[in-house]
């Protein structure tokens, strides 16, 4: 018997007995290993997302149970934290009310900007067991973790003054690596109140919309900004010759029954590329939308991102401008100079600014730095990230002398013959064609010729971006390079 | 200090059922039950672990003792089961009892913590099954004429699935059970045990392509009626079966294939035809997209799933309550929130070591009938096991079929113990052949020897004359 098992064994091995049952069990353990990877991928990928769902009641339980962290500046200023009182009753402070109304949010009425991006994070805790063990028997909560965001309060203090009382958007970022320093919308609202006030601030029809954070979710005509974009179709058009463009302007352009005037109906005389630009040539730039290849120009928005997702944790609006073999010729014009149905929101215009001033390559913009235990723990690091190469170098450098030119014998000479240098672009945008009204634009960046900071401002309703932009502009990067 | 406890725990219950789980595959290294049997002693140990630190959990997190007599009470009954089952059946598989219980002990502590009551009511079925069950593997061992009852069991079951049809169209209701005495009955559950014996016995006795074509328009009766009563889950799974039996007698993939185009081509035309089934795609695809009504059960599963973590919330930690049908459908969700993805995932792996045991029976056994009978019952669990735990985790349209032997749910547990005891059945008779194999060369190299005696020859010959 014994010198019989290992021959059957052997036959065994040797002779298949069913092909089927063996593919039938291969079949099922490869469905389940994948079905297993894939819950383990799923749950792990999404869980930041899903536990953010405002369907999701477990937010309850990790609230029940932990104390909501507390959102900081760069320099560690706080910016929201949570109040217990002796009874237990928890309260969200925001020292600096309005002021970071927008970018910073609120933790109730459904959750809005950092309050909500970095929710996750907030409501979780990673204490260790000991302290855990030590706040359990004081019957306390476990601290959250806490939020440490890019954002600069003196910058956003005078970004936030130098708006005043008008409506508007402003985006300070730095180019080099995609950090948000100040972001201000206005209206505002103060997120301190925001519970009783809520029904109050829904129930607003008077267009104010408090609640909207301008510099991201406001769609606007781009205006004269948007050249830069005509700027770089027209030098992806024609590489070699773009610097032998001539034209001569008379305060009008006619095409084909269409015509584009000048701002106020200025006549700029006879003009190259660059002067064009920098004096903010309607008539001049019309003409230069008719001269570019139809295709390069549609490749060169969709290459800005035009009509698609940014790379933004928060809640934007998607900007459109488009152009097709079918565009009118009026339209193209219009294109040409941002009006018509062109439509761009400030962060896109900032992040547009900030790809230029950084060698063509834009950097992830960011919000959150740091996401810290209350001990001082670092939880996750958001490190800066290359987004994507929106130009060549020598595109962007060619933009760049071109918006040196603007500050130094063009529309934004407000900022010229200070101690620092600076470029960048002003618009004028008129958003309703009955009235010659205008929103003011400016997007730029300083220093001139190592850009540290970017920033994009429009000024809702005030005129020309030379006039009411520019001004802002100066008080922040005088604000930035520490000078009052 | 309770802290510490149910921390601890976590980790301890996570780590005990990983070892169960290699435990389980390490079965495999070896062929007879005889030298499995350390491998067993030691499952059964980390069963009782897993078991004695939930329910240490469930005691320090509710704060009722009482739960403790309860607990009580399933230690004795497991431990009843695992060890008559050892002393009555020493020739059936001790891997496919010691997952089942593995698994029913699970159930036990979800659903305690879910529902006592529910917990309560399910323990007294397990119990009941458990008595009705140790009956079945020597029904099947010693009653061989039930093998020719084929076209009866097609005849009572189409009956039954029928009538529930019909029923459910007069009454206008989609509640596809029968209630009898208080006890809620899923016909369709039992009438997968009347199919699968009708199978196996139709394509045992098939002798040419009329038969099998018999065979398959029977089954294919049995899925439309199923279809026809929106029980979607069942349908695929009898067609399942059907697919994997068809596939094994003919051992010809042809077959397989077919039946598979043809399934499909079935599955297109019901997603045009019925609007349940368009939904459910629907909420599949995105189950966000409409959050407040289709997409609210996958999502709130998806949140449980993800919320618990590798090691999760612990028990009552987390509130696998919001998800609707938490107890029947999505009982996986709920497992994976409260003891972790890993614990859920090694639970799924228990039950994949199951099936490839199964099969494994099925492949030596050496009678086609018990061969297709062992098969069908493992597709069947790992079918029905996919399509739950697939369907909560978005990776395949939602069914609302029942986890076998974890989910609430009498008919199921009682369905899914019977054809565990129908497979232990299989084992005894596939034990008996190979005796009977073994005595059969005894007696033949007893009498060769003889003969070699007899001739005076001397030279020893083995090998060639033992042919099975």
């Amino acid at each position: 018997m014994e010198n019989l098992k290992p021959e059957t064994k052997q036959k065994n091995k040797r002779k298949i007995r069913s092909y089927p049952i063996i593919v039938l069990s291969v079949f099922y353990v490869g469905l389940f290993c994948a079905m297993l990877v894939y819950i383990c991928y799923y749950s792990y990928a999404n869980k930041v997302v899903l536990m953010s769902n405002s369907y999701n009641t477990r937010q309850q339980i990790l609230l029940d149970q932990n104390i909501r962290g507390s959102i900081y500046s760069r320099d560690g200023d706080v910016l929201a934290y949570t109040q217990t009182d002796q009874e237990g009753k928890e309260t969200r402070v925001y020292p600096y009310g309005n002021e970071f109304a927008h970018v910073v949010g609120y933790a109730s009425n459904g959750k809005a900007g950092i309050e909500a991006a970095a929710n996750y994070y907030l409501i979780n805790t990673s204490a260790d067991l000991p302290s855990k063990v030590a706040l359990d028997a004081k019957g306390q909560k476990y601290p959250g973790n806490d939020c440490y965001t890019t954002l600069d309060v003196n910058l956003q203090e005078v970004a936030y003054n130098a708006l005043s009382a008008r409506k508007g958007a402003i985006v300070v970022s730095d180019p080099r690596t995609g950090e948000i320093l100040a972001m201000v919308s206005k209206p505002d609202f103060d997120p301190n109140t925001i519970q009783t006030e809520w029904d109050r601030l829904l129930a607003d029809t008077s267009g104010d919309a408090q609640l909207l954070n301008r510099a991201t979710q406001g769609l606007y005509p781009p205006g004269s900004t948007f050249k830069i974009v005509t700027a770089l179709a027209y030098i992806k058009d024609h590489p070699e010759d773009y610097n032998d463009y001539r034209f001569n302007c008379s305060g009008r352009f006619n095409y084909e029954d269409e015509s584009i005037s000048c701002y106020h109906g200025q006549s700029h005389g006879s003009e190259d590329f660059v002067k064009s630009f920098a004096e903010s040539c309607n008539s001049s730039f019309a003409n230069i939308g008719l001269q570019i290849n139809r295709q390069t120009f549609s490749s060169t928005l969709n290459s800005l991102m035009f009509n698609k997702d940014l790379p933004l944790d928060m809640l934007y609006s998607k900007s459109s401008a488009g152009i097709n073999i079918t565009t009118s010729y009026g339209d193209v014009m219009q294109l040409a100079i941002g009006q018509g149905s062109t439509s761009m929101s400030p962060i896109h215009l900032n992040m547009i600014t900030c790809a230029i001033a950084n060698d063509g390559v834009m950097m992830k913009p960011h919000l959150v730095s740091e996401i810290k235990s209350y001990d001082g723990k670092i939880i996750k690091s958001y490190a800066t990230e290359e987004s994507k190469r929106l130009m060549t170098s020598s595109q962007s450098q060619i933009l760049r002398s071109m918006m040196e030119a603007v500050v130094n014998e063009g529309t934004a000479s407000k900022l010229k013959g200070l101690s620092y240098t600076a470029a960048g672009k002003t618009g004028s945008a008129e958003f309703n064609s009955s009235t010659s009204d205008s929103h003011a634009w400016f997007t730029g960046y300083a220093p001139a010729e190592d850009p540290q900071v970017c920033v994009t401002i429009i000024v809702e309703n005030a005129g020309s971006g030379g006039s009411y932009a520019v001004p802002i502009a100066k008080r922040i990067f005088d604000a930035y390079f520490g000078i009052w | 200090m309770e802290l510490y406890v149910t921390e601890i725990s976590k980790y301890v219950i996570a780590l005990s059922l990983l070892i169960y789980t290699v435990l389980a595959f390490l079965t495999f290294k070896y062929t007879t039950e005889k030298k499995r049997r350390m491998i067993y002693a030691l499952q059964i140990l980390f069963m009782f672990v897993v078991q004695i630190s939930c329910f240490i959990q469930v005691v320090a997190k509710s704060g009722r003792p009482v739960y403790m007599f309860f607990f009580a009470f399933q230690v004795i009954i497991f431990a009843a089961v695992l060890m008559l089952f050892y002393v009555i059946y020493p020739e059936g598989n001790r891997l496919i009892i010691n997952n089942s219980c593995m698994l029913l002990m699970i159930s036990m502590i979800i659903l305690t913590r879910l529902s006592y009551d529910k917990a309560i009511k399910q323990f007294f079925i397990v119990t009941a099954s458990f008595i009705i069950g140790f009956f079945v593997p020597e029904i099947i061992f010693r009653f061989d004429f039930l093998k020719r009852f084929t076209w009866i069991y097609a005849a009572v079951g189409v009956m039954t699935i029928g009538a529930v049809l019909l029923y459910g169209a007069a009454t206008n209701g989609s509640k596809i059970t029968y209630t009898i005495a208080g006890i809620t009955f899923l016909p369709s559950e039992a009438v997968k045990i009347l199919f699968l014996f009708f199978m196996a016995g139709a394509l045992y006795q098939a002798e040419n392509i009329w038969q099998l074509f018999l065979a398959s328009a029977v089954a294919a009766v049995h899925v439309i009626i199923l279809v026809l009563s929106k029980d979607l889950g069942s349908a695929l799974i009898y067609f399942v079966i059907y697919l994997a039996l068809i596939y094994i007698s003919t051992n010809n993939i042809g077959y397989l294939a077919l039946g598979l185009g043809l399934g499909v081509a079935a599955s297109m035309f019901a997603y045009r035809l019925f609007s349940h089934i368009r939904v459910r795609v629907q909420a599949f695809l995105d189950p966000f997209k409409d959050i407040a009504s289709s997409g609210y059960q996958l999502s709130q599963s998806l949140f449980g799933i993800s919320s618990g973590g590798w090691f999760g919330l612990g028990l009552y930690g987390g509130s696998p309550e919001s998800i609707p049908y938490v107890e029947q459908d999505f009982i996986f969700s709920a497992i994976a929130e409260e003891l972790g993805v890993l614990f859920a995932v090694f639970m799924a792996l228990v039950c994949v070591s199951t099936f490839l045991m199964i099969m494994q029976e099925g492949y030596y056994i050496k009678d086609k009938y018990y061969r297709l009978i062992a098969c069908g019952a493992g597709v069947a669990y790992i079918f029905q096991t996919f399509l739950t735990i697939g369907g909560g985790c978005k990776f395949i349209p939602l069914t609302g079929v029942t986890l076998p032997l974890v989910s609430y749910g009498g008919t199921s547990v009682l369905v899914t113990i019977i054809m565990m005891m129908i497979v232990e059945g299989v084992c005894m008779i596939r034990t008996d052949e190979r005796y009977e194999a073994m005595e059969r060369r005894k007696q033949r190299r007893q009498q060769q020897m003889r003969q070699n005696i007899e001739a005076e020859n001397g030279k020893p010959e083995t090998g060639n004359e033992t042919k099975e």
